[in-house]
């Protein structure tokens, strides 16, 4: 009767699971390594949202209501990463902008942080000294660097001149904007 | 990034008034837009000062945006201009869903930066299961076809944002050719949107495995380290199938870290550390328990740890990703020791990310390695008090890895300190079910502990907790441990502190807590020799009253009092609890005092029904229902008709509804059935008996066994009313199923006032004595003269078994069962696909594997030396055998026959090696017998036979030398030979399928010590064919079955001319698939199989101008999609 009634320590409830040693490793839920991503003001304003795995809508707005709380509580000297849900959220304010990266537990924290500081700079380098009303007034903008930059939430391009090289070759249609059609084929194929 | 200025949204109006952001510093090619219609929008917002004049201001805006985007004079640009402003109302919180329609079609008909906009606002507004979705298919499609590269570009880059997987085959061929286009740009996109594909319909890309080779072999860094997502993934599900990639892996990030790449990919001077860290978690997954492996990688991760020096975050993150490798693989000492080094500069690091860092490593390393607490105990304690939460966490997290019995009061009180604090509900779940499982671990330290704790736990955990906790409580309280005198003290212990929690008036307790004190109560409180009862059931009472309790806690509260009267002759309370809610609005709470009121009337029954301390007594149901023969009976005699089951009226109300069926019902489709072994849950349609067949339920019911044992028999009162016979256990037993929860989000915390009264953790206010103490206290039993029980207790980390026995008569059959001791733990299933295991199929489920005997066939020359060893070492170096998901192929009971080792003396000539079958297999289809392995003693040949319940794998092991050979294993497998001296001997196995996979990979080795000890490694691969059988059947059954399956695939297959007709292409998939063709007429046919043991699947193809329409079609959900990989594959290879 005992050893059958015996809780195993199998049987834990409510543990979230971690890429630890007694198991099977960094084995993850199958997804990509990022979540999501988050641009928010001090003010607790949305700037930029972007979702790598499916999410409903009001899921989306709860999360990103409660992280906001959560992000915005936090203290200037305290560490940039939480746990938050099942997730690592890393997190670093660049002036009045939070920039929030949602990763699973066993990912690579401070990597996330360098990812964050490569967007920072991309933006930084195409805007030129950019801040926040850059990217209040030209979010699109935004978005394009950022899907250039990674894709699927994985990180697609770690050269710099590159994913600028891309932004830029599309932002020069816009001069050509009512040109003919083959013209634009040049460009694209140049 | 600190020269970025400081603008905020309060200077924002101002700002707006004096400049134009356009020109502002820097002046980059983007900015423009504040003077347009979106600006307008965005400077009247921020504007505003309350949320209800922005909601009036948006609602403004979204009409206007709604007459101009379905106006049809709109033109594109200005369309453009509108979904720009749509997304910035969406990213408010508005949802704009008119304009979604819009997006798709300006992603249609836009030029290149209308369309880009199109994309990137569909991207953004719906989800990957949108209806709407659809409509974008055929754009993409277009796109992906654009000789111009944006075009390009931007289809694959939405493809790899969001896109429907049902429509993925209508784009993979697009998307492939992308992988030979000569722009890198184009080839990384293709290849980082097949990843996407990968990660949400992995058999779809299946094909495609080698293309991913040639992608990880592109000139292009950037096309490569794209290719890597889909390694990192591949290799995580299946490990041994990616070794022989080890050394390119190894060589990439020697190249790598040497500085061979362009310039461009540095990060802050740090070489691609992307590139790196992706690499690093390769080669640890690859290198995990297979020392070959890990050797190659040694020299490189030795050398990635020198490289990295630079005092910056970057090198950082390539240093952990470096030691979570090193500790990953097989240890090798120096290297260990360096990243203990390493951990110990995270650790004392001022920069609290690294300080987080190196707790989180410590917390992976600690059980390999507990003397790395030891060094750094002091810093852990100080993290304990850290300001920050996450750090505190972080540092229980690896307290909780070193718990052990010295120690758990200690730790357990931490946790407790910091569940109180914390709010979050994923934060309270977590660490109630790692405190249950320490208190659980060691519930006999102190009993009053014990309690106590749990008493923390469910007033904290309240609701939230995972339901298991209550259970496993209720469970251990009932069924004791060893010693009963120290059960009752505990139980005892129990109710008198859960009285003293109920004495206060008016507070509050969640809902799983009071439910469990009530069953204690009602269950032990007898144990109390000198309390009134009568107390007791008054403060019941109480609680039944109050408002906060809900409907479930009543009925919880109500068996408890029910209980308790059993034992009292009379009671005031209870007669006015029964006359109180005999009128009550609640008709659960009427229907229980009545039930109360008849049981009080008559005390015997009510003796029977609750004896004392009797919930862990099984119980005897009769779910024949054999007591209601006399009633059925009488009912047929009176012309009832018979009772069917729901499924068999439905199936002929199915078969009325169609045309006329002439055929009289299939008598070999029945015994078709019963031969293959179908069980009732698998297919409920299987069973359908015809109509003759179905009997009365107490005829089917007698022919399963008269009395069933059931453990969780749930309700309480049946359809038919109250069932005295059963009612009495079942009441008690519904007490400990897992009772889905009414969701009460907020518990209100109290403290236990017990809690307090024991305080007898170190309070840590003062100085560094304190925390020397407190260290002491933490650390105790920990350290390199203990770590034993520390690592034995926590991780089963290998399990390694050793067992000796002797043999006196090496003829005699002996077996061993090792089920408990595998460490198969099921691996995460990423295959979304695969995630339905076999509901019901217990077949599968059982993980049998029998290996039967094994032979000598020709035996050998020195026979002494096989009479005098008579030892076996079983040693099980199950480790190595980390099975990947896809190749789940489990084994558990294993029989070893030993060879009979008389055999050899009627062997005297070594005539020519004939391998062939033993009698038993020779009769049934087999691969044939090829070399698997060999080395200059051992040859070991391998040869499949599919034999209709089973796949056997027969390994054949041929001594080619002609010294005799000692002891013999083949790890892995779990096949050992003890037999010294054999000359060829045959060992067979019957692999099963655990899951649907198309393929699966067995991996072994097999060792043998001659002077030394030997390895050979093989490994072998399974396909899905390998375990599917076919299935006879008629045209009738088979539509019959046809509409009782769910689970359908439909697909179009090319034909090469040589294919030609339907009938050839059937009899390709015949021969390859083993399908039972049950008929074809025309230009149609179909065919069954079945999925060992028993599963079945239909195919219904049709041939029409070149394409083969496939349509499969099971009551298994993945079956169909694996079953069509395989015939995508007989077809190309035709």
């Amino acid at each position: 009767m005992r050893s059958a009634g015996r809780p195993g320590p199998g049987s834990v409830p409510g543990q979230v699971e971690r890429g630890g040693p007694d198991g099977t490793g960094p084995a993850g839920g199958g997804g990509a390594m990022m979540r999501f991503m988050l641009l928010f003001s001090r003010q607790g304003k949305l700037r930029l949202q972007k979702w790598y795995l499916a999410t409903s809508d009001k899921e989306k707005k709860k999360m990103v209501r409660e992280l906001m709380q959560v992000v915005l509580a936090r203290k200037p000297k305290m560490c940039s990463f939480l746990e938050w849900r099942d997730l690592k959220v890393v997190y670093k304010r660049y002036a009045s902008l939070y920039f929030c990266c949602a990763i699973e537990g066993q990912d690579n924290e401070l990597i996330t942080l360098e990812l964050i500081h490569r967007y920072v700079e991309l933006l930084d380098k195409y805007f030129g000294s950019v801040c926040e009303l850059d990217i209040i007034f030209n979010f699109e903008k935004a978005y394009f660097i950022l899907d250039e930059f990674l894709m699927g939430g994985e990180i697609q391009d770690t050269s710099k001149k590159s994913v600028l090289k891309a932004i830029e070759q599309a932002d020069l249609l816009q001069e050509e904007d009512e040109s003919p059609r083959s013209v634009l084929e040049e460009m694209g194929l140049a | 990034m600190s020269d970025v200025v400081e603008r905020t949204l309060s200077a924002l109006p101002g700002l707006l008034g004096q400049q134009d952001p356009g020109a502002g510093p820097g002046g980059g090619p983007g900015r423009v837009s504040a003077t347009s219609r979106l600006g307008g929008l965005i400077r009247s917002i921020t504007a505003l000062s309350s949320k209800h004049e922005e909601e009036k201001l948006i609602q403004q805006e979204q009409t206007n945006l709604k007459a101009t985007v379905s106006a049809p004079t709109t033109t594109l640009r200005l369309m453009k201009e509108c979904m720009v402003r749509l997304i910035y109302c969406e990213m408010l919180g508005y949802e704009s869903s008119f304009g979604y329609i819009h997006a798709i079609k300006l992603a249609q008909q836009g030029n290149l930066l209308e369309k880009r906009v199109g994309y990137l606002a569909v991207s953004l507004f719906l989800h990957e299961n949108h209806e709407l979705l659809l409509l974008l298919v055929n754009t993409v499609v277009k796109d992906l076809q654009s000789t111009n590269l944006v075009e390009v570009c931007m289809a694959l880059t939405v493809v790899s944002q969001i896109f429907p997987r049902e429509m993925i085959p209508a784009v993979l061929p697009l998307i492939e050719d992308k992988l030979q286009h000569s722009k890198e740009i184009i080839r990384r996109k293709a290849v980082q949107a097949l990843y996407k594909f990968y990660l949400i319909a992995p058999n779809q890309v299946q094909h495609i495995h080698d293309k991913f080779r040639k992608a990880l072999c592109d000139r292009d860094v950037g096309v490569m380290a794209a290719s890597l997502h889909i390694y990192l993934q591949m290799i995580k599900k299946n490990a041994s199938g990616y070794k022989d990639l080890t050394e390119s892996f190894v060589s990439i990030l020697k190249q790598v870290v040497g500085g061979k790449l362009p310039i461009d990919f540095n990060y802050h001077s740090v070489p691609a550390p992307w590139l790196q860290i992706q690499l690093l978690r390769i080669l640890g997954l690859l290198g995990k328990d297979d020392p070959r492996t890990s050797e190659l990688m040694y020299d490189v991760l030795d050398e990635s740890l020198r490289r990295a020096e630079i005092n910056h975050n970057i090198t950082y993150a390539i240093l952990f990703e470096c030691v979570q490798t090193i500790y990953t693989i097989c240890p090798k000492s120096d290297l260990l020791e360096k990243a203990a080094k390493c951990i110990g500069k995270f650790v004392l690091s001022p920069k609290i990310n690294l300080k987080y860092l190196g707790l989180k490593a410590l917390t992976y390393v600690i059980q390999q390695d507990p003397n790395l607490a030891l060094q750094h105990q002091m810093t852990i304690i100080e993290c304990l008090d850290h300001p920050d939460p996450i750090i505190k966490r972080e540092t229980l997290e690896l307290l909780y890895r070193i718990t052990n019995g010295q120690n758990v009061t200690v730790i357990v009180q931490k946790m407790l300190d910091y569940l109180r604090q914390s709010k979050e509900e994923y934060t309270i779940i977590n660490l109630t079910g790692k405190i249950a499982e320490l208190v659980e671990k060691y519930p006999f330290l102190l009993l009053k502990w014990f309690i106590q704790t749990m008493n923390a736990v469910f007033s904290v955990g309240g609701d939230v907790m995972h339901p298991d906790i209550p259970n496993n409580f209720l469970r251990l309280l009932a069924e004791g441990f060893d010693d009963e005198k120290e059960d009752e003290e505990l139980r005892l212990y129990a109710v008198q502190s859960y009285l003293s929690l109920l004495e206060e008036e008016d507070t509050f307790y969640p809902q799983k807590f009071l439910q469990v004190m009530s069953w204690v109560l009602g269950e032990y409180s007898y144990l109390i020799n000198d309390g009134d009862p009568e107390v007791i059931i008054t403060r019941l009472h109480r609680l039944l009253k109050q408002t906060f309790v809900t409907s479930e806690t009543k009925a919880w509260i109500m068996t408890a009092v029910t209980k308790m009267s059993s034992r009292m002759s009379c009671s005031k309370t209870i007669d006015k609890l029964i006359q109180e809610f005999s009128t009550s609005l609640d008709t659960c709470m009427r229907q229980y005092a009545f039930e109360l009121k008849h049981l009080c009337e008559n005390k015997e029954l009510m003796k029977n029904l609750f004896p004392l301390d009797a919930s862990c007594d099984e119980i005897m149901v009769d779910a024949s229902l054999s007591f209601l023969d006399g009633f059925v009976a009488e009912g047929l005699s009176c012309g009832a008709a018979p009772y069917k089951p729901h499924h068999q009226r439905q199936e002929e109300k199915l078969s009325q509804e169609k045309a006329l069926n002439f055929e009289p019902y299939g008598l070999s489709f029945t015994s078709n059935m019963s031969s293959s072994g179908f069980t009732g849950r698998q297919s409920p349609a299987g069973l359908s008996l015809g109509s003759d067949m179905s009997g009365n339920s107490a005829e089917l019911g007698q022919k399963e066994t008269n009395c069933l044992k059931l453990d969780g028999v749930r309700k309480l009162w049946g359809k038919e009313g109250y069932l005295p016979k059963k009612e009495n256990k079942t009441g008690k037993e519904d007490k400990t199923q897992p009772v889905p929860q009414d969701s009460i989000l907020t518990a209100h915390v109290v403290d236990p006032p017990l809690m307090q009264s024991e305080q007898q953790v170190v309070s840590l206010s003062e100085e560094e004595k304190e925390k020397q103490q407190l260290a002491s206290t933490l650390f105790v039993g920990l350290g390199s003269n203990s770590t034993i029980s520390l690592v034995g207790d926590f991780y089963k980390l290998q399990v390694t078994k050793f067992t000796k026995y002797e043999t006196q008569n090496s003829e005699e059959a002996s077996s061993f069962q090792n089920i408990a001791t595998l460490p198969f733990s099921p691996l995460p299933d990423t295959t979304p696909n695969n995630k339905e295991n076999f509901q019901g199929n217990e077949h599968l489920g059982l993980r049998k594997i029998s290996l039967s005997s094994s032979e000598v066939l020709e035996a050998s020359v020195s026979f002494e030396t096989s009479q005098s060893v008579t030892e076996v070492g079983l040693d099980e170096q199950l480790s190595n055998c980390r099975l990947s998901t896809s190749s789940l192929f489990a084994d558990s009971n294993i029989e070893v026959f030993q060879p009979p080792q008389n055999v050899p003396d009627i062997v005297a000539n070594k005539a020519p090696l004939s391998l062939c079958l033993p009698e038993e297999l020779a009769g049934h289809p087999h691969s044939e017998i090829v070399e698997l392995c060999s080395s200059d003693i051992l040859t070991v040949y391998w040869c499949k036979v599919w034999t209709d319940d089973c796949s056997r794998l027969v390994l054949f092991v041929a001594n080619n030398s002609t010294s005799p050979l000692k002891t013999v294993n083949l790890v892995n497998l779990n096949i050992f030979y003890t037999s010294v001296n054999f000359f060829l001997s045959f060992c067979q196995k019957c692999v099963q399928l655990e899951k649907v996979c198309t393929e699966g990979v067995l991996s072994g080795s097999i060792s043998y010590h001659l002077d030394t000890d030997t390895h050979l490694e093989f490994s072998l691969t399974f396909s899905l064919s390998d375990f599917i059988r076919p299935m006879k059947m008629t045209t009738e059954d088979f539509g019959r079955l046809w509409l009782s399956f769910s689970n359908d695939v439909k697909q179009n297959l090319k034909m090469s001319p040589s294919q030609g007709s339907l009938s050839v292409a059937l009899n390709a998939l015949k021969q390859k698939l083993k399908l039972h063709i049950v008929e074809i007429i025309g230009n149609e046919g179909i065919a069954a199989c079945r999925l060992l043991p028993s599963v079945p699947c239909l195919l219904h193809c049709r041939t029409h101008a070149r394409t083969l329409a496939l349509w499969f079609r099971s009551s298994c959900s993945a079956l169909p999609d694996s079953l069509l990989y395989q015939c995508q594959k007989v077809m190309e290879e035709a």
